[in-house]
């Protein structure tokens, strides 16, 4: 780790009377893969918000090396009037990126995600992992250098999910953005990130970090290993205890 | 992501319907009220023939006399087109005033809080007047011909479209919204790529709605402004008063098919505007 891409200073945010987080202080590295768990209501999609600059910080400070950022949500957001190809370009058209680049770039990313055959098929038409696909993609066109993923894959049935826990891997590994990854698995947590933050709620602030030492890319039969059990039982112990 | 991903790709997640399928749901939806309209037809001529003697028959003429009487003869057939025309002329003079000024008002209102505070009180009230009572003051200003009829369809066709155009426009989904406030989207930006695709379902039903009542606001005004070319009201009035009851039911025949057109035609324009996209009009907008 060479260099911080966000940092947050003693972050506090408050909605009239409720402090949604408080003494919030983190750094993301460059490359690095930071997941945030914590229990329902604790803040974590405020701290992407946070870091976005959707929402300000009440007090406390939030320094950002990069205005690119890739954010996906825990639905989908597509449109649904647009097909795929059209939903991935959104962003390309929002930058004024030129037509030739865009739609290039789409080509590129609808093959990345497995989407390409699929580009002309409105969202109505996908399945819940397609659609989280296309969003994935969506948020890919640009290239971000920080990716923050408010729980992207909640909604999914398992099978779904574990596959795509394995493909945003093979992204990261290929791309190596930054990320800030909110998440309720805790098996997600530690099989995908670098660093898992456990936050506590009301407010919510950093009750716990755990490092992970796995090698990338990581095989999903890790997570049968001792090591690995070690340390999503710590991170369950210690949201447990944050809950 | 890698190439197996393709592969894997479940192909049952598209619903496609089959043309087969598609024309066996279509018979399915139509045999009903079919079957609806041929009793209505029996229960009719059992009325006619049953229950109304000779000499009060011209009450409920029976359903073939009607046709004959109001369809073919030249002179009734020629008045009651014209009547269509007139109507129809009429309601789609006041429905797109009505759609213009309508969108726009819930363009404005869909900007800023405080125009739609201002404006949501007043839609509500147009809703709200009884048209009756607004009568004689149209009257007063617009005359008594077919600009006061066509200000009858605008002011009764407003509400649903101010509306619904209003609840599209503001039910844009919140992630995309920050989306394009991520990326610097201007106002303009994020009205036309965002709130008014999203807006498009909404604003078909309300368009439907409205239509269907234009169609009402145009035989009713005819009844309070009658200068002018008669349209379909005009001509019911006429046919009530000098008791010709076959002319009068053909008319009222016209009339409600003048509404089931109107009705059908703007589901049509919905469903092959938005049907592709929006789940409630590819399943026909018929709930």
């Amino acid at each position: 780790m060479d260099e911080t891409i966000i940092s947050f200073e003693d972050v506090s945010v408050r909605f009239g009377t409720i402090t949604a987080v408080n003494s919030f202080s983190a750094t993301v590295e460059i490359k690095e893969f930071v997941s945030l768990v914590g229990p329902s209501g604790c803040g974590k999609s405020t701290v992407l918000r946070l870091a976005s600059g959707l929402t300000e910080p009440t007090t406390g400070s939030i320094s950002r090396a990069t205005d690119n950022i890739g954010y996906v949500f825990q639905d989908a957001t597509l449109m649904p009037w647009r097909t795929v190809r059209g939903n991935i370009e959104l962003l390309g058209e929002l930058e004024k990126m030129d037509r030739t680049e865009r739609q290039a770039r789409a080509d590129e990313v609808l093959a990345l995600v497995g989407l390409t055959d699929f580009q002309d098929h409105y969202p109505l038409a996908l399945s819940g992992g397609m659609k989280m696909r296309a969003s994935l993609a969506r948020a890919l066109l640009l290239e971000p250098d920080l990716f923050l993923f408010d729980e992207p894959f909640g909604s999914l049935d398992q099978i779904s999910r574990a596959k795509l826990n394995e493909e945003l891997m093979a992204l990261y590994v290929t791309k190596q953005f930054a990320s800030i990854f909110v998440t309720h698995s805790v098996d997600e947590a530690v099989f995908l990130t670098t660093r898992v933050l456990v936050m506590c709620s009301r407010p919510g602030k950093i009750v716990a970090e755990f490092h992970v030492p796995f090698d990338y890319p990581r095989d999903p039969t890790i997570k049968y290993g001792s090591e690995f059990t070690k340390i999503a039982g710590s991170v369950a112990e210690a949201l447990k205890d944050a809950s | 992501m890698t190439d197996s991903v393709e592969t894997t790709m479940p192909q049952n997640d598209i619903e496609v319907l089959s043309g087969v399928e598609r024309v066996k749901r279509k018979i399915r939806d139509a045999v009903p009220p079919i079957l609806l309209f041929l009793l209505f037809i029996g229960l009719w001529y059992l009325v006619t023939f049953g229950v109304l003697s000779e000499d009060r028959r011209w009450l409920l003429p029976p359903p073939h006399q009607v046709v004959v009487e109001g369809f073919f003869v030249p002179e009734t057939l020629a008045e009651i087109l014209n009547g269509l025309w007139q109507s129809t002329k009429v309601a789609f003079v006041g429905l797109t005033l009505a759609f213009l000024f309508g969108f726009s008002m819930a363009l404005a209102m869909s900007q800023a809080k405080w125009i739609e505070r201002s404006l949501y009180p007043w839609a509500v009230a147009s809703q709200t007047v009884p048209i009756l009572a607004l009568v004689p003051m149209i009257g007063f200003w617009f005359g008594f011909g077919v600009t006061a009829r066509i200000i009858v369809c605008f002011i009764i066709a407003l509400f649903p479209i101010v509306i619904n155009s209003l609840t599209g426009l503001l039910s844009a989904d919140r992630g995309l919204h920050s989306l394009f406030t991520l990326h610097s989207a201007s106002r303009r930006t994020r009205a036309v790529r965002l709130q008014i695709p999203s807006a498009l379902p909404h604003i078909f039903t309300g368009l439907r709605t409205a239509a269907g009542l234009s169609v009402i606001g145009a035989i009713v005004g005819d009844f309070f402004f009658g200068r002018g070319e008669p349209g379909l009201g005009l001509l019911l009035d006429k046919y009530a008063s000098r008791l010709q009851s076959e002319e009068l039911f053909s008319t009222v025949f016209v009339a409600c098919l003048l509404g089931i057109v109107v009705f059908w035609g703007f589901g049509l324009v919905g469903r092959r505007t938005v049907g592709n996209w929006d789940p409630y009009w590819a399943d026909d907008g018929q709930t």
